[in-house]
């Protein structure tokens, strides 16, 4: 029998392009926040898992293991996990393992990424993503599948760029509020729209940055989460689903393996119109246009639609269905797997109220967070409910 | 972060910092060599290219002809039936116009990639490649186009034995 399992803490460290801590400290910087707000200590911790993307960003083989003093997994069952981008949702997802399963009452989920020591740029990590015989040959850049989607996408249901852009502008505003954010800013649709080409239709506005960061979440059972906080949030559905790495086989217009994820985790959380019954969305938004994508992947729009919900006001902070009230990946920062589980930590701390100036308009009782990653191939969800 | 926590933990390394060598920096360079085995279906779709043309393979139960070829079909999960050529012909189904390198450093002159989906392979099954000797605004999707090969003495077996793709000027 599967058990209920809440999100009794939340912490992270500042996001930004290059930090003194190693992925170690990080690591640990933002654990202990996350214990310090459970009012737990490392002993009360039975498993801990760590995400963290790929090693070619460190250049450190067996990433997990040298991270696991700084997560505090020492002498526990720790697992180290990874899906790429999604790694960032699918921490808390194999968490919920842990503690679902009836195996442990506590669990630390730690993710972690610094890019900044890859040389000349932490893009060069994903040329080797790509398959080495038919398409790193051609001289790749992760880029390129993000321009080649986004293309796709805007031709497929008629949207324009100036739409896509309103996502840039809605997320780094909202991140100004942000205090660990890295690029909150408020800009407009045209500085999205004159800034530089970089791999068209991709300009630099419509890019997250890389970052250095970690995050990091305590989940508990019902029982010991009953009797630490009032104020438990409930980890009440996951999903994830993978495809295969034929991505240029794939429909590029539409995420299917977000939306099998996120009926997953609907159906796992009693979740039957999510429109309905999501009032704060925090999808993955490397690039503005992804955001739509998985919106869209995630059942909170019909195919094509996305774009109106920011235009429309809907997906605004003080919206109907506020969506990355944090500031998203594009404000606050990509370090991958921590931008991820930044967005669960954002949905745990607007279901609590304690977001401060980025608190929601809108009573809020359900949120989804969502991450996205690999060779435009994996989607992680996690529904939560206060 | 919550508004229960008033300090947030990092210190951030500036580019003036870096400029100004404030904190020390370990730098080394890693630099395995890899020898991969193309594996079954790719050796002979290399060995294709060589001779200037594409290959797929064909699974009968769910009747795609798959390109990139597999030995297994990954939907049926069954190993796939027979050796299929196809045109060398296709249908731009997405582009980009590229001016980073893999580095993201500035390409001198900007690239256009494409996914091409092949003529004769199933519908949606597309390639990653390069399109040349057409102006970046005349592309669009659904554009039909063909391989350039470069001259048989030159092929040898790597997908970029197709140079790229151009304009279809057939009927
Ligand atoms: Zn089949």
């Amino acid at each position: 029998m599967r058990r209920r399992v809440a999100i009794i803490g939340a912490g992270m460290t500042l996001f930004r392009r290059r930090m003194l801590e190693t992925g170690k400290e990080l690591s640990f910087e933002a654990a202990k926040m996350a214990l310090d707000a459970a009012g737990l200590t490392l002993k009360d911790i039975e498993s801990v898992v760590e995400g963290s993307a790929p090693d070619a960003f460190d250049g450190v083989h067996m990433k997990g293991e040298y991270l696991i003093d700084g997560s505090g997994g020492i002498g526990k069952p720790y697992q180290r996990v990874y899906v790429g981008g999604g790694t960032g949702v699918f921490t808390p997802v194999a968490g919920w393992w842990n503690v679902a399963s009836g195996l442990y009452d506590t669990c630390l989920c730690v993710a972690e990424e610094k890019m900044s020591p890859l040389h000349p740029h932490p893009q060069y990590a994903f040329w080797s993503i790509f398959d080495q015989i038919l398409e790193r040959p051609l001289g790749t850049t992760l880029l390129w599948i993000f321009s080649l989607e986004m293309r796709r996408y805007m031709h497929k249901y008629g949207i324009k760029e100036e739409e896509i852009a309103e996502v840039a502008v809605k997320n780094k505003g909202n991140a100004v509020d942000h205090p660990c954010a890295q690029l909150g800013a408020k800009i407009t649709v045209d500085d999205v729209m004159r800034s530089e080409p970089i791999c068209s239709p991709v300009k630099r506005l419509d890019v997250s940055p890389p970052s250095d960061g970690a995050a990091a979440v305590i989940l508990a059972s019902e029982k010991v989460a009953k009797k630490l906080t009032d104020q438990p949030v409930w980890l009440d559905g996951v999903g994830w689903t993978l495809d295969s790495t034929h991505w240029t086989n794939r429909d590029l217009a539409y995420p299917e393996y977000v939306e099998k994820a996120a009926k997953m985790a609907y159906k796992m959380a009693g979740i039957k119109n999510p429109r309905k019954e999501i009032d704060i969305a925090e999808p993955y938004d490397p690039f503005d246009y992804k955001e739509l994508h998985h919106l869209e992947g995630l059942q909170l729009a019909g195919k094509g639609e996305a774009p109106k919900l920011a235009i429309e006001g809907v997906s605004q902070r003080d919206g109907d269905m506020p969506v990355c009230p944090s500031g998203g990946l594009l404000g606050v920062g990509n370090p991958i797997a921590a931008a991820g589980m930044m967005k669960v930590c954002e949905c745990f701390w607007q279901l609590r109220g304690e977001a401060g100036k980025r608190q929601v308009k809108k009573d809020a009782h359900t949120a989804v967070a969502q991450a996205w990653g690999d060779l435009m191939q994996v989607g992680t969800v996690t529904v939560m409910r206060s | 972060m919550s508004q229960k926590i008033t300090s947030y933990p990092g210190h951030e390394i500036t580019p003036e910092d870096l400029k100004a060598s404030k904190y020390l920096e370990i730098i080394q360079k890693v630099e395995p060599k890899y020898s991969w085995a193309a594996g079954v279906a790719i050796s002979r779709f290399l060995n294709e290219l060589k001779e200037g043309r594409l290959i797929g393979r064909k699974c009968d139960q769910c009747e795609r002809i798959l390109v990139p070829p597999r030995m297994y079909c990954e939907r049926c999960y069954r190993p796939t039936d027979s050796w299929v050529y196809v045109k060398d012909t296709g249908t731009v189904n997405t582009y980009s116009i590229s001016h980073v390198g893999t580095d993201a450093r500035r390409l001198k002159s900007p690239l256009l990639v494409a996914v091409v989906e092949i003529d004769e392979a199933s519908p949606g099954m597309g390639i990653l490649h390069t399109l040349s000797e057409v102006e970046p605004s005349r592309v669009t999707i659904g554009m039909k186009v063909q391989a350039v090969w470069k001259p048989a003495e030159e092929r040898q077996g790597a997908i970029t034995d197709i140079r790229y793709f151009k304009p279809f000027e057939g009927v």
